[in-house]
């Protein structure tokens, strides 16, 4: 482990506990304190975020810091100025709730006077109140958790040591070299905060994060806080519309920031520890940076801040890691085998990662579901330096920022473009991002189907639900189930297993029997040993040792590395990534046959190429691979094409299907209303580790033969009776107390009549865990697992948005479809 | 009272001192930068002096002086959130020696309104020369105290204080006079938010100057050895008390 703040401090002990010997930590730096970012945090902990996983790591932390009696109560108030902030609070209390912590509350500017009073309620119309929050103390939980690992005598540690570079022959890891000797080892972690991205370089991986500069003042002695005991007994205050935080440090007030212009270094910048005049991680105070957040400060903390004795004792510009999308950088490294990364971590969320990174490198999994963190989750233009700087930069002022959960980046656009591309924006596309992919979310161009369909396209009267969305959506998907709709699905990711091996590891990996005809199309969970889902993906089999494996494009990376982990050790099968070589065009709708058969000389009908095929036909001077699946309930085909041929079946099928009146559609009705109506679940929303097969109900067929990754696990969840059940809900009344109808969008807690939380026996909360329209059966969708005593089909229960409940009923309590239960669509 | 303090930016050097490649300066990659502390005791001093010495509110003034770079208007802005009410900036990227950078602010000097007492530090925090308090007060034949850990001002005289071994020097002389001061003349105050907010709302006064040839030449620097951070583990636990405290005793704070 390179690296002794909080995250390998908590890494050495957790690996310990996991039985883990001959562990070594080292550091360039001095201990306890070895010049890193955990050394300057401001170490307090707000256990609420919209992301259940982080949410889950940081609750686990907190356990963690509690347990080594370094944590300290205070609780914590995140501040509204506006209205739009406060409807924003409640939606942490929906998130809050939904993730299991119940005791949180909005309250009044009065209330907030109460807890702090030293705060001007005047400047703000509400708050959002977490007694849980608290403050840690992360250096000493770092020398706690070090020493009980030293204790067990499964770890040296060596500070003040720098490492100097890192053996890697045939791709995996074989040894260390250090300024005190080298080390033979198959297993590093780079656990080094903002230094990490130098290190892996030296091993020829790539973490992609920036270091970052987080500005924070010291002001004191406070008269407010003379008698005060310990370090803390004011909460915590977020004044959220400033991005900033304002927190008593005994004597003091600590005033952080998240405000300023994003200043971003290089790790290279950093200085040695002997250069560096503090901590190498504390650059020098940059003042005009701060100069609008002490106005603020002073707007919501006059009683403290105009008192001319309160002095500026302190001021930095701390460093900490940011990322492309602001979550961690956990996992093996996709280029080195035994390298891994456990970076880009907070204090708040330290040893829960530690835990978590220990079990997976373990176990191959880990407790909390780190799907989201994987470092294998990148494509290489993300993580150049260009797009980690573009997007740290821009995602910096949202750290406490309103964020839409389908809001867009704005930085580094355009990068991936599909061969359709051009055509898309002649009809309007909204585009929205996927894995770097430019993705038609709607088409302005069927604006004209509204008037169509008039009412049965419900208008949202709210701004917040109507963001980052169309009416359109629902038109398009109404005119797919009329007539027929053409989808840009490029941002697939492909990639081939080839050789004598390929089926086996494609039977390793996937749940589903995969020793199937050639021409075949399955439909697969893939499990975590413990049977809870790692990813779901179609497998084509193009040939006795070729399988085709498509899978969604955000984790896509991330299953190529699973299947390739999974290889036969004698290097009998090959994995070719085939993202960038093909485009795919989905064809849907009950015209969809007559279309494409126009087109072709290739036998069409039913009995000619049956659901769940796959093969190659000609369009035009086109071969073109045909796959007969839906993600959206319908008759019709994906269409896979080399990319340079993609504008060519694009204008093919367009004319073909002009008079059949085809509409292009967006990810809109893909990734939403056609699927909720047809039920299908969507990785990282239904299908995540928290869940097995049988709570997803899609524990259909027999358990194959042969052995797959998680079977033992899955057989029992077979057996005995499920914890929990994934149901499709519908909405029964939108009408909100001011009269304007609300739709969820996803993430809410699903409460009984009488307003209870549901709980299963395994203590999992019952939330949305999709949301969005029916246009064909006219109700709101929304999924959730309940437990079985709620699963019930008419069971009627509530749904807590913004605030407010809503009455909803359990409209299927199995993979059913509230739309077209036959699937007849589908198979006609 | 009128009183002008002299203040130099000044990189915060706390680790390991690194040269840039030609030796010709201090490398400032990673440092911020300041003023020394011998003269944030002065602007403290002169602060705490216009303040008792008002006649009626707001009257008298401190006026903070540098010679250097574009980026020392930070500095300034330093002295007037300790309660400098304004600045001038005599504005060069060059590096001065003492006896050029005295001339520049005799200049100044003589183009404003005359001060009743000038304040410089001791010497400066990089080059220290120990002169151009001292030049200034020649060319503009003033009194000069140097080295000062006492200073008040009474009937129109400077009673200046001097730290020697086993006492005090003690120097009266008539105003208009310069002083050069050192750290532990006074205990400057922290900065408050308002104070940060008004000083940089107050008027700095930026004018270009140009070097005159240099006289005294600086060839290239060196690090003397032995220079870095070191630490000495005094013991551990209750027992390294009695050699904390005496550490704390030679550094007379307790």
């Amino acid at each position: 482990m390179i690296g002794a703040g909080i995250v390998g401090n908590s890494l050495a002990y957790h690996l310990s506990e996991l039985g883990w010997t001959d562990l070594v930590l080292l550091d360039k730096g001095p201990l306890p304190n070895p010049g890193g970012s955990t050394g300057h945090a401001s170490n307090f902990i707000f256990p609420v975020d919209h992301s259940k996983e982080m949410t889950q790591l940081t609750l686990d932390s907190v356990r963690q810091y509690e347990a080594m009696g370094v944590f300290t109560c205070s609780g914590g108030i995140e501040v509204a100025r506006t209205e739009e902030r406060m409807q924003e609070l409640q939606r942490r209390v929906s998130s809050a709730k939904a993730w299991g912590i119940d005791d949180v509350s909005i309250i009044t500017p009065a209330q907030v006077k109460e807890l702090v009073p030293y705060i001007d309620e005047s400047v703000i119309v509400g708050g959002f109140y977490s007694p849980g929050v608290g403050i840690v103390d992360s250096l000493r939980a770092g020398t706690i958790m070090r020493e009980r690992a030293q204790e067990r005598g499964a770890l040296s540690v060596f500070a003040n040591t720098e490492v100097l570079g890192i053996d890697v022959e045939h791709g995996r890891i074989t040894g260390i070299r250090t300024s005190r000797g080298d080390i033979a080892t198959e297993t590093i972690v780079v656990c080094c905060g903002v230094w990490s991205p130098k290190i892996a370089r030296m091993a020829g991986a790539l973490i992609p994060l920036t270091p970052a500069v987080h500005q924070m003042i010291d002001v004191g002695p406070v008269p407010h806080f003379k008698d005060t005991k310990g370090v803390i007994e004011f909460p915590i205050v977020r004044d959220m519309d400033t991005n900033m935080y304002e927190r008593q440090d005994g004597s003091g007030l600590e005033i952080g920031s998240y405000a300023h212009r994003p200043i971003l270094h290089d790790p290279e910048e950093i200085p040695s520890n002997e250069e560096a005049a503090l901590s190498p991680t504390e650059f020098p105070f940059t003042e005009k940076d701060f100069t609008l957040q002490m106005e603020h400060a002073l707007e919501l903390i006059p009683d403290v801040l105009n008192d001319e004795s309160v002095g500026i004792k302190y001021a930095i510009n701390g460093i900490l890691s940011l990322t492309p999308d602001g979550l961690p950088l956990l996992g093996e490294t996709p280029e080195v085998k035994g390298l891994w990364s456990a970076a880009a971590v907070w204090v708040k969320e330290g040893p829960g990662v530690g835990r978590a990174v220990a079990e997976w490198m373990t176990n191959g999994e880990s407790e909390i579901d780190l799907q989201s963190s994987d470092i294998a989750r990148f494509y290489e233009h993300q993580r150049s330096r260009k797009h980690v700087r573009d997007r740290a930069a821009e995602g910096f002022n949202k750290t406490y920022g309103i964020v839409h959960p389908s809001e867009q980046w704005e930085s580094n656009r355009n990068v991936r473009l599909s061969p359709f591309f051009l055509r898309e924006r002649e009809l309007g596309a909204a585009f929205f991002e996927a894995a770097g992919w430019e993705r038609p979310q709607w088409y302005e161009s069927n604006a004209k189907l509204l008037d169509e369909y008039g009412d049965r396209i419900n208008r949202r009267e709210a701004e917040w639900e109507s963001r980052w969305w169309s009416p359109i959506i629902n038109a398009e998907h109404l005119a797919m189930r009329d007539r027929a709709a053409m989808f840009d699905l490029t941002a697939f990711a492909i990639f081939d297993v080839t050789g004598p091996g390929a089926l086996e590891t494609v039977q390793k990996v996937s749940m589903r029997q995969m020793d199937v005809a050639v021409g075949k199309v399955v439909y697969t969970p893939v499990l975590s040993p413990s049977g809870t889902f790692k990813s779901d993906l179609t497998v084509m089999r193009l040939g006795h040792d070729r399988f085709r494996v498509v899978t969604g494009g955000a984790h896509g990376m991330a299953d190529l590395k699973w299947y390739a982990d999974h290889r036969p050790v004698d290097g009998s099968a090959q994995i070719t990534d085939l993202t960038s070589a093909y485009c795919t065009l989905g064809l849907w709708g009950p015209r969809a046959r007559d279309i494409l058969q126009s087109l072709t000389s290739a036998d069409m009908s039913n009995e000619g190429f049956a659901f769940a095929s796959c093969r190659t036909i000609e369009i035009d001077s086109l071969p073109v691979l045909a796959s007969r699946i839906s993600y959206v309930g319908e008759l019709g085909w994906e269409l896979y094409v080399p990319m340079e041929q993609g504008a060519k079946l694009w204008d093919l099928v367009w004319e073909a299907g002009e008079p059949h009146g085809v509409v292009p559609a967006g990810i809109g009705v893909y990734g939403t209303t056609g699927r909720l109506e047809k039920c299908y679940r969507a990785f990282g929303f239904e299908l995540d580790a928290d869940f097995d097969v049988v709570e997803a109900g899609m524990a259909w067929g027999r358990v194959k033969a042969p052995e797959f990754i998680g079977k033992e696990a899955h057989v029992q969840h077979r057996e005995s009776d499920p914890v929990a059940v994934l149901c499709t809900l519908t909405v029964d009344d939108h009408v909100s107390r001011d009269g304007t109808k609300r739709y969820m969008l996803g993430r809410e807690p699903v409460l009984s009549k009488q307003g209870k939380a549901l709980v299963d026996a395994e203590g999992r909360r019952s939330y949305v865990t999709s949301a969005g329209a029916g246009p064909s059966i006219g109700k709101h969708i929304l999924l959730a697992y309940l437990p079985p005593e709620n699963a019930n089909v008419g069971e009627e229960l509530l749904v807590e948005y913004l605030g407010e409940q809503y009455p909803v009923t359990v409209a299927t309590n199995d993979s059913t479809p509230v739309f077209d239960p036959e699937n007849a669509r589908v198979k006609a | 009272m009128r009183v002008l303090c002299c203040v130099k930016r000044v990189p915060i050097t706390g680790g390991k001192m690194v040269l840039t490649d030609d030796a010709q300066a201090i490398q400032t990659r990673h440092l911020g930068f300041t003023i020394s502390p011998h003269e944030e005791c002065g602007v403290e001093e002169a602060v705490r002096i216009v303040e008792a010495h008002a006649v009626e509110a707001h009257s008298g003034e401190v006026v903070a002086l540098t010679l250097g770079p574009g980026e020392a208007e930070e500095q300034l802005r330093e002295c007037m959130a300790l309660g400098a009410d304004r600045a001038i900036h005599l504005v060069s990227d060059e590096e001065w020696d003492a006896q050029a950078t005295a001339g520049a602010i005799v200049e100044a000097i003589r183009s404003e309104e005359p001060f009743d007492l000038i304040v410089f530090g001791n010497e400066s925090a990089d080059a220290g020369n120990f002169q151009v308090g001292i030049r200034v007060a020649y060319a503009l034949g003033l009194p000069v105290v140097t080295g000062l850990k006492g200073l008040t001002i009474a009937g129109g005289r400077a009673r200046c204080e001097q730290e020697v071994p086993a006492g005090r020097d003690v120097y009266d002389v008539p105003l208009p006079a310069v002083v050069t001061v050192k750290e532990g003349l006074n205990l400057p105050r922290y900065p408050s938010v308002p104070a940060k907010l008004r000083a940089n709302r107050k008027p700095v006064d930026a004018k270009p100057v140009n070097r005159p040839p240099a006289k005294l030449e600086k060839l290239r620097l060196v690090v003397p050895e032995g220079q870095g951070k070191q630490a000495e583990v005094l013991g551990r636990g209750a027992d390294a008390a009695p050699a904390v405290v005496e550490v704390m005793q030679k550094l007379g704070v307790a």
